[in-house]
Order: C-alpha cells, then structure tokens, then sequence
C-alpha cells in the first residue's frame, strides 16, 4: 500500500468561506487553494503557478489578500475567507465584476477571479485609487491576455464612483 | 504541486512559549513557518528537505511593533503590509518600508514576515540591506531566554544565520537615530514589481558643512550575504562630495562586492550597476538637503 | 454599414458573467466519477537510447495504471503534418522532457512521488541544440540533413540587381524563444467506453486536430472519438498541436484502465515540455538605389524546429512570406528552411513565423536608412506599397489602402517629429536616454494560399426548440472572442437581438469542423460562413412561408418554433470556397498568399537608464487598418494584449538553456510585464473593409504581435546610437554593447560623453 510512512493525521480544520462555516477533516498541509476547489468544490480560486506568482489563486483570509497556494489550511483555521464566489450577491454582481464585464476586463478569464479580489482588495484601502495605484495594487496579478489595460480601466472606473471596497 | 501533504506534519501551538518548548524538546525536526511565501514554494515544488513544521504565523508576541523614545522594535512576525502600514516605521525607517513595498506583490506581503526574510537569508531579499545600514540589532528567544546580537554579523554565509536550533527571532530593533540622515534606496530587478532583485542598495547618508559626516551603505545579490560596504563607506567618510570621489566610491563598491552570474544575471553587470547606484545616491546626497529622504 | 445594430457595437461578452463570477469551468475543475490522475515520466537526456527503466521499490506498482508505447493501439505518432512525433518514446529519445511513460492513479498527490521513483536509463547519444550546429550536419538528428522544411521564393531577377545597387546593406538578426505563458495550465480529461469509443475534454484551440490525432493513435474510427473543448485560460498557439499530445496520453490511461483519467499539468511541467516559439535567424542582404529604394534583396530565413517536425513547416511558409514585410520589392529571393534540434518541438505562438521575419526586417530597414542616410521615416515612405503594386509572392496589393497616409497618420498621433528632435537634443547629457522608433508591417488573415481551401470549413446555424438560433462551429474561445463575435454575425444578419442567438460548445460530435481556431481566421473566414449559413436558415424559413420579407425578432423565434417542431429539425450548414480572385501556386510558391492583409504602423517611445540598462516603454502607438471593427471593446482588448507579448518579447521574455532543456521554467524565473511595468497603450483603427470577411473584417488577432518587438528596438537603437540585432533584449546585453562601444567597463562616462 502506498501509504505515507509516518502516518500523519488529518485533521479538523474549521474557517468561514463566504459568510459560512465549514469545516474540513484534511492534512494540515494541504494548501488552502486545493481545500477550497477539492473539498468545498470552489473551483472559482484557479492555480496558475503554484509559485506565489500568478496571483490567480487569490483570495481574502480575514480581509487581506493572500495566495492561497501559499497557505497551509491550518493556518486557515478560524479565518474568514472570501472567495470570487462570495462577491456577487445572487443574481446581483459586484460593481467589479460589472466593471469587467462592461470594460473588457477579462478575456480568457483564468486570471479573472484573483485579478478581482485583488482590486476589491485595493479599493477597501484606497477607495478612489489613481490610475498609478491600481497599476501597483494589480502587479501581483499576471494577465497574459489583455495587457492589463482594459482592467486598469474597469478597476478606474468602480474607484471613481467611490463605491467600490 | 510536487508534495504529498500526508508525507508532512504542521503544528500551530499557539503561543511563542509553547513554540519554543517544541523547539527545545526537539532542536532542528521542527521547520518554523510563518507567512509561508518561501516555505511553501519549495513545499510545492517537491524540493522542502523538512516534513515537520511548526506555525508561528501571527504569534501576538512575534507580531507586535513596539515603539519607545530610542527604539522601536519590530516583532519578527510582522508582515511588509504591516510595515507599511505603519506610520513611525515609514517616517524615520523609510527603506525598510520601501523594501517591505517591494517584496513579492500585495498578497506576498499581507503573508511575508520580516523575520521569516531574515532566516531564510537569502542575500536577494529586499529589506536585509535597510536592516544592515539601520545597524538593526536582533532580539533571538528559546526556552533559555532573551539574547540580542547586531544584525550585522547575523549572516554567516549563503543562507546560514547565527540562529541556534531553538531559537526563534524575536524582534528587530532599530534604534531611532536615523531621521536625519538622507536615506536612499533602489532596487534593480527584471520588471517593475514581483522581481527578485539582481542588485540592490540601500544607503544612509549626511552631510555635515558640505563634508561627509556619516554614510553607510549596504547591498543584496552581490554576495552570499547581505553586505554592509565598510570599505567604500571609508572612501567617502570624511570627504566632500565632488566627482573625482564618485569614481572612487563606485569603483571601490564594484571591487567589495562578490557578485555571481546566475539565473538572474551576470557579475559582470552587477558590478557595474553596484558602482552606478552608489554613484547616484552619492550625487543625491550632495545636492539633498539635511534630513530629505 | 451604418445601419447596423449589433456588429460593431461593444455588445456584452457571452460568456463573461461566467468569468467574473468563477462560475466558468475550466478542465481542472472537473470531476468524473471513479476518475483517476495522470502523470507523464519523461526523458531527462537530450539525445539517447532507452537502455534501462526501474521502478523504485519504495512505491506499490500494482496500484498504478503503467502505460507505455507497447500500449498504443494504433500507430505510436500524434498525427498532424507528418507522423514524426511519437506519443511515447520507444527505444529512443530525442529530446529533453519526451514523454516515455504513463501514470495513473486515484490519489493526485502521490503521482509526482511515483514519477520520481521510476528510473530510466540511457546510453547517450551526441546532441546538437543551435541552428548552426544543426546546420553543420555533423549529427544528424532527423531525415537525411537536419531540415524538416525548405521554401524557396523569387520574384524578378534579383542576380542582376547587385551591380546597379548604390549600396548593398547586409544584416543578420535573432529571436529567442518565448513561452506562450497562458496562465491556465495544459490538462486534458479522457474517459473511454467500449461501446462509445474515446471521450476527452480539455483546454485546446483546435478540437479536430485533436480528433484526427487520436483516431490514428488509437485506432478508432472517427465515429467513437469525441473531443469537446472546455473553457480555455488562454492558448495564444500554445494549445493547437500541444493538445493532441496530452490528449492522447489521457486517452491511452483510460483505455488501459477502463477509468476516466484526468492530467492536468503544473507550471514547471508546461513551460519545460511543451512547445514554443521557434527561435530563428534571419540573414537580409540588400541592394539600394541612390535615392532610398529597394532594389531587390535576398533573405535568408531559418527557424529552429526542436526535435520534430510538427508545425514547422507552416510556421516556416507564414514567416517566409512575411520576409519582404510591407514594402515593394521588385526583386527578392527568400531561401527558408526549418532544422531540427534536440530540444522540445517548437510550435505555434501568435504571429506564427512573422513576427520573427519581420523583426528582421523592421530592423533591416533602419539600418538601410543609416547607410543611406535618410531616416527611418523616409525610408519606408520611399518604399512601402502602393495599390497595384506587388508582395514578394506576386500578391497584387487590390484595395484602397496608402500606407503613406497611415505612417504620418501614427507620427501625428505619437507626436514622433517633435519628439525624435528633442530626444536628441536632451540625449546630450544626463543618465536617461530617450528614443522613438517605429514598425510598419501587416500581417495576412486566414490559412496562407491554398490552406483554406484545403481546410474546406464547414459551419452550422440552427434553430431551436425555443426559438432561439445557435451557431455550431469548431472554433474555440479562449478570450479572444469567438462566442461574441459570431454570435453577433449571427443577430445581425437575422436581424435579431444578440440574446437571440447562442453557441453550442465545441464538441466533434455536435459541431461540424470549421477549421483550426488559429491563422487569425475565425472573425474573418468562419465568420462569414456563419454569416453565410445563417442567411440559409432564414431562407428555408421563407420559403416554407412562415417568415416575411421583414419580421420581429419575436416573429422569427416564432416561425423557428413552427419549423423545429413541425420538421425536427431547422439547421443550415456553409462551406468554404475559394474566393476566385485568391489563387496560389504552391509548387513555385507564388500568387495570392492570403485573401486579405490587415496594415499598420506602431510608435514606441523608451527611457534606457543607463544606471540599470533598463528600457522602459514610456508610450505605445498601435494604429492598424483592419477592414472593420465588429466589437470595439475585443478589438482593442487583442491589440493590447498582443502588444504587451510583443513588449515581452523584445525585452523581457528570455528562455534559459542548458543542453535542451528549459531552465527557467517557474513564473518566477521566465518574466513577462506585471501592470506596473506597461504604459498606456494607445490604439487606433482604420477600417477599409474586406470583401472576403464577415461584415469587412480582416483577421487581427496576431497583427499585433508583428510590430512591438522591431519598434521598440528601433527605439532603443535611436535612444543609445548602439545597434541591436537580437531579442530578448535584457540590460545586460544593452550594458555588454554599450560598454564594448566604449572600451570600457562603466557606464557613466559613456553617459557624460553622450550618443
């Protein structure tokens, strides 16, 4: 059998996603990415590079924006995360994602969900950011398909309504 | 993702104390992670040599920034976000702030802890030369007690530090005396952000009656350790800046630094810029005023 | 044109609220059930013969579905020009990361452990890894020389220009390879079922090549192999040959073992193994007059292939025709070929063979106007081509289009004059050099000469139970726009609401085979199928008199509802036919090459900071004639893109190698620009329509690719007065040039002394 030699434990991990409890019976060493689309079948957090890199498995871990790749699921453990799920409300979509949609923000759309988190994420703390501090609030998300501009615009936008965040 | 997660166990006591008890009880098993944003990279590449960690992300007592009228001491579990987030660190500390905007993107530095910068000691990470011209001073914790030692001579070779198997780093203190130096920073990487840097130079100066009262500079990937330039410091203490004691600054930096060709770039490159980025903080520093940053 | 309503217009991308909400299923986010993991072990020598496989003790191989080329039930090959490349390698091994053996099994996280427990052994062979040493033959890796293609192009009597010429200019420039980068990795799903034959689905532009491969490689007949195309993170090329290859390996796990077996491959593994763009040299030797025209010129154009030959030869023809680029010549000779070495098999990457000839040639002609003496403006004004006038291949230019008219056009909107001369001025002293350079190119749409026809493309519009009308095409969106654009094609020629018109996800069993989604073909040549093949609909409509001369939407949706349930079914179906006025000869390579040409000029403006070295693109002009915008938003969404993969290719993107293999392979390592190191690009469209093209459209999903990489060298030549020939262009090679140019070894006294 192919069993790991030191027969770790799983074990109980619990944490919020998108306003709901969970809770996991998985390795502590899971990432937090392949919990979120394996276990709780949220396929919306993508992987891209598994390097911390790409930016498209971002997610928000108690407010802040982090790569879930990087994350072990423990440390996950009583976190509120939000993913690209959580952002809409029912039928009713973010400004964001409306955003992307009017503008062109997403073309193949693999980047698409981290690539919103990540300006939901800027615009919690700059609420009307320049066009500068989207370019900066964005660098950590690689986009191959449009670059970058017609995102910039979209994040732009929502940020000179003052309603975004 | 290369690794087997039922191949590794992950412990997060809770508290520094019973971190540090773990450590005791088994010195060198137990790998500390923090924010993860180089553990987990090799992790998921197949390449982590470790298969038990313990968590010590967002310990209360790592992750604190404590500021008296001499120092202010930066807990080990502090995030770049949280360095630059805050207002004393970004005012008289302003290239370890700097250096913590530049590390990784934003979701890299709500999880980057400036204590897990340290110990994984690469020479390429963004805020070690802020630490060396800072002259930081180390706080380093186990169950024996509190020890503090200069940052400067932390490093002892390519990713090996003064840290003994049951240490943990407690804080990073730096003293505050630095407001009015002229403090200069600039990182040289292959794209604007996200870029692990090819050369790096942080560096403090002042001027007192047009003459060089104090200078320190320091630079990452030129070396196996973040360096500390001591020799090209002495060719400018004391001196006026003009633009015959350029040239011998920026050559004296390109012969004290040991840069490699690697993935990144090559020695030969890094020497050069190395000379033209003491050169550029040399000439700012002449025309800055007292106190600019 | 003005009348219309939905062509044109920036109508709402049809799969788009999937996208932003996460909701869009890629291949790794699905599961079927009992579905096992697969992983690929794969050569770690450039060149050898398999003497040895051990599999480690420390794993229970009896839990594992082992497949190896002994398993294949047809012909070990994946299908495609020729059957060169083997699926699984039998005995031999021709290059870095070849497939050897397959892996399945249920637990995904133990495959990478498995694979590294299995050993194999080699008896090295010598390799070769440059196109010199593929050319010097002292290995020979494939066929009899090396050469997996050769073409050969003449126009005129170019032996008799070099005794008029008042000045012969010669060149030789390089491009390395780049990494097509789409950020959702490769990954293929394949189920099989004794009754039903093959099943796969995944991430791929071009469901019949797929077909096509596993038919051979599995020996089915083409009835029960059934490919359908998931949502797709990107592609750019990187998924039109590649698939067929992953495809076949899920395929050949499922069969074995009676599961379905998904492979999704991480980021290390896709960069090292699959394929990229080709690298290549081309060598311009040019004959001028006294006053700035071309007389006639030869070219030497050659392109490295990697192990096999796959698409070499295509991407060879589309790069050789594109040689002679946007101007007149009256006499050319272009000698192409590909070569094989022991890397990867290079394949297609947007711009497919042009965007490194015309790298070439853009740079060729700024050193033509330095020898000359004139400047790169005048140069190309004397020479690029005029209505009536002919391409390299004899290709009369028959449209309306000055292309004196678009150059001062891109000056004016990039203020190129003013700039040029105060750049030049302000270059005197200082650290940060400026520069302004340009690129005047066009790029033809659709399969190059007889490709379409040969393609024969076939498209479906049907209607539906409720009414509702859907396109049934091969052609795939992987972000570029296929589902809108068509959908609107449709809406428009129905004179319906585009929420009245859908499309069906490609699947070979439901869609018939429009062609590859490659060649910047599927707005222009698909699209007007569509166009076609709806018009058919309504047609039959008419003529079962359900439908007037004029009707609502609703009035249609109506009649459809009739037509389906009275007759089963309401479906129009569009094939390909030569346009009489596109003839090609492909035995002398000569005629009409592509039934259109889209045509532009693009400015870039740079900073070098000699501190660093580094170039920073401070403003980017596209301007391009493009027959007709179909959606303002997509357009420019392609142009920019483009444009941003041409900035990476000429200063950015580089690919490490050691002995074949690719050493950068991590996000980290291989760089493309983040938003914080692209300024804003301006773009601009002409439009000239197109009698061969839905609604007027030209093709212009590669185009972009073409310009960036020559302009922004020509930028960093005018910046620095230091020539610069081969790409990536990183600071180090800026710092070993200008530093040479000096004979010294620091920059600052370079920069006191100015250009």
């Amino acid at each position: 059998m192919n069993e790991s030699p030191q027969n770790r434990a799983e074990c109980d991990i619990p944490f919020q996603v998108n306003g709901k409890l969970v809770a996991v019976r998985v390795y502590p060493m899971e990432r937090l990415l392949d919990v979120l689309r394996e276990e709780l079948g949220l396929t919306g957090t993508k992987e891209g590079c598994g390097e911390g890199e790409c930016g498209s498995c971002a997610v928000l871990m108690d407010g802040a924006l982090v790569n879930s790749c990087l994350i072990p699921v423990l440390q996950a453990k009583g976190a509120k995360i939000t993913t690209i799920e959580g952002l809409a409300r029912g039928e009713q979509l973010h400004a964001l994602q409306q955003a992307f949609l009017d503008c062109g923000g997403a073309q193949c759309g693999i980047c698409t969900p981290g690539m919103i988190l990540a300006a939901y994420h800027l615009l919690s703390t700059k609420p009307q950011p320049s066009l500068e501090d989207i370019r900066e609030g964005l660098s950590g998300n690689l986009c191959r398909c449009t670059g970058y501009e017609q995102i910039v615009e979209a994040v732009a936008k929502v940020g000179r309504r003052g309603s975004g965040g | 993702m290369r690794a087997r997660p039922a191949d590794y166990e992950l412990v997060a006591p809770g508290t520094l104390s019973a971190v540090l008890s773990l450590l005791a009880q088994e010195p060198g098993e137990w790998l500390p992670i923090a924010g993860g944003t180089d553990v987990m990279v090799q992790y998921s590449a197949g390449t982590l040599p470790a298969r038990k960690l313990v968590s010590i992300w967002s310990l209360p007592e790592l992750r604190q920034i404590e500021v008296t009228p001499s120092e202010v001491r930066v807990g080990a579990g502090c995030t770049f976000a949280d360095l630059r987030q805050h207002e004393i660190v970004g005012r008289e500390f302003a290239l370890l702030a700097k250096a913590a905007g530049w590390t990784g993107g934003i979701a890299n530095q709500n999880r980057g802890t400036l204590g897990g910068n340290i110990i994984n000691g690469s020479p390429a990470a963004d805020s070690l030369p802020a630490l060396l011209v800072y002259e930081a001073e180390l706080v380093l914790v186990s169950v024996k007690g509190e020890r503090r030692v200069p940052y400067g001579d932390f490093h002892t070779d390519y990713r090996k530090t003064q840290l003994a198997p049951d240490e943990l780093v407690r804080s990073v203190c730096l003293s505050r005396r630095f407001s009015e130096y002229y403090a200069h920073a600039r990182k040289v990487g292959a794209r604007n952000a996200q870029a692990i840097s090819k050369v790096c130079l942080a560096a403090l100066g002042r001027l007192a009656d047009g003459v060089v009262d104090d200078v320190r500079l320091a630079m990452g990937s030129v070396a196996p350790v973040p360096l500390r330039l001591r020799e090209t410091e002495r060719t400018v203490k004391g001196r006026r800046i003009e633009p015959e004691l350029i040239q011998v600054a920026s050559r004296a930096a390109a012969a004290e630094i040991r840069p490699i060709d690697d993935i990144r770039s090559t020695a030969r490159y890094r020497t050069a810029v190395a000379g033209n980025l003491v050169a550029e903080f040399l000439e700012r520093l002449s025309v800055a005023g007292p106190a600019q940053k | 044109m003005s009348t219309d309503r939905i062509v044109g217009q920036p109508v709402p991308r049809l799969e788009g609220r999937d996208k932003v909400t996460g909701q869009a299923r890629y291949v790794d986010d699905i599961e079927l059930p009992g579905m096992l993991f697969g992983a690929t072990v794969r050569s770690r020598v450039p060149r050898g013969k398999i003497t040895k496989i051990t599999f480690g003790a420390e794993v229970d191989w009896r839990e594992f579905v082992i497949v190896s080329a002994k398993d294949i039930p047809g012909k070990n090959c994946i299908a495609l020009i020729d059957d060169d490349e083997p699926c699984l390698a039998e005995g031999m091994v021709n290059h870095p990361e070849e497939p050897i053996l397959l892996l399945a099994h249920p637990d995904r996280r133990l495959l990478p452990h498995a694979v590294e427990a299995l050993s194999v052994e080699y008896e090295p062979l010598p390799a070769i890894f440059s196109i010199e040493e593929s050319e010097q033959q002292s290995q020979i890796i494939w066929g009899t020389d090396n050469v997996f293609k050769s073409y050969l192009i003449e126009k005129g009597d170019v032996d008799a220009v070099w005794e008029k010429a008042a000045y012969i200019v010669e060149g030789e420039y390089r491009t390395g390879a780049q990494e097509q980068l789409y950020i959702e990795n490769n990954g293929m799903i394949a189920a099989f079922d004794p009754q039903q034959g093959v099943t796969v689905w995944g991430s791929m532009q071009c469901p019949y090549y797929v077909h096509k491969s596993l038919v051979k490689l599995c020996n089915l007949p083409p009835e029960r192999v059934r490919v359908v195309q998931t949502e797709t993170g990107g592609a750019f090329g990187g998924k039109e040959d590649y698939p067929s290859m992953i495809a076949g390996h899920a395929a050949l796990l499922a069969m074995k073992s009676g599961r379905p077996v998904k492979i999704i491959y991480d980021r290390m593994e896709d960069m090292a193994a699959t394929t990229k763009r080709h690298p290549s040299r081309t060598r311009h030797r040019t004959a001028v007059s006294k006053d700035g025209k071309i007389l006639g010129g030869e070219i030497e154009f050659t392109i490295d292939g990697g192990a096999y030959e796959t698409l070499s030869p295509v991407v060879l023809s589309r790069g050789a025709i594109h040689a002679g680029g946007a101007y007149y010549w009256p006499n050319i000779r272009i000698r192409a070929k590909a070569v094989a070495t022991n890397t990867p098999p290079q394949g297609a990457f947007r711009g497919f063979g042009a965007p490194q000839s015309l790298f070439a040639l853009e740079r060729h002609m700024d050193r033509i106007a330095q020898v000359v003496q004139l400047s790169p403006v005048e140069i190309r004004r004397r020479n690029l081509l005029k209505p009536g006038e002919t391409t390299t291949t004899g290709q009369s230019v028959s449209e309306a289009i000055d292309l004196r008219k678009l150059l001062d056009r891109a000056l004016r909107l990039s203020d190129y004059a003013a700039k040029k001369e105060r750049f030049a001025r302000e270059n005197r002293g200082g650290n940060r050099k400026k520069g302004i350079g340009i690129a005047s190119f066009l790029h033809g749409a659709g399969f190059t000469g007889s490709g379409e026809r040969y393609l024969s493309s076939v498209v479906g519009v049907e209607g539906r139970t409720d009414g509702s009308v859907r396109v049934l095409v091969s052609s795939t969106e992987f972000g570029q726009g296929t589902n809108t654009v068509l959908c609107q094609i449709v809406a428009e020629a129905l004179q319906l609401r585009y929420e009245d018109v859908g499309i069906a996800q490609p699947d070979t069993q439901e869609v018939p085979n429009s062609g590859p989604t490659v060649a910047s073909r599927t707005v222009m040549v698909v699209g007007k199928l569509v166009q076609s093949a709806a018009l058919g609909i309504r047609q039959t409509l008419e003529a079962s008199g359900s439908l007037g001369a004029t009707y609502s939407p609703e009035e249609f949706r109506a009649a459809v509802r009739v037509y389906v349930a009275k007759n089963g079914k309401l479906q129009s179906l569009a094939r390909y036919e030569q346009p009489e006025d596109v003839v090609w000869d492909d035995q002398k390579y000569r005629g009409s090459a592509y039934a259109a040409f889209a045509w532009a000029v693009y400015v870039a403006e740079v900073t070098v900071d000699l501190t660093t070295c580094s170039v920073s693109v401070d403003d980017f002009v596209a301007l391009q004639e493009v027959g007709r915008v179909l959606h303002p938003i997509l357009a420019t969404g392609q142009i920019v893109g483009g444009i941003a993969q041409g900035i990476g290719f000429a200063l950015y993107e580089k690919v490490i190698w050691d002995k074949g293999r690719m050493q950068n392979g991590q996000m980290t390592n291989y760089i493309i620009p983040t938003s914080a190191d692209l300024a804003p690009i301006r773009v601009y469209f002409e439009e000239l329509g197109n009698v061969h093209g839905a609604y007027g459209a030209k093709g212009i999903g590669e185009l972009p690719m073409d310009g960036p990489a020559p302009a922004v060298i020509n930028a960093v030549e005018d910046a620095l007065g230091v020539p610069f020939d081969s790409i990536p262009l990183l600071p180090e090679d800026i710092f070993d040039a200008v530093t040479r140019k000096a004979g010294r070894e620091s920059i600052s006294s370079v920069a006191e002394d100015g250009r």
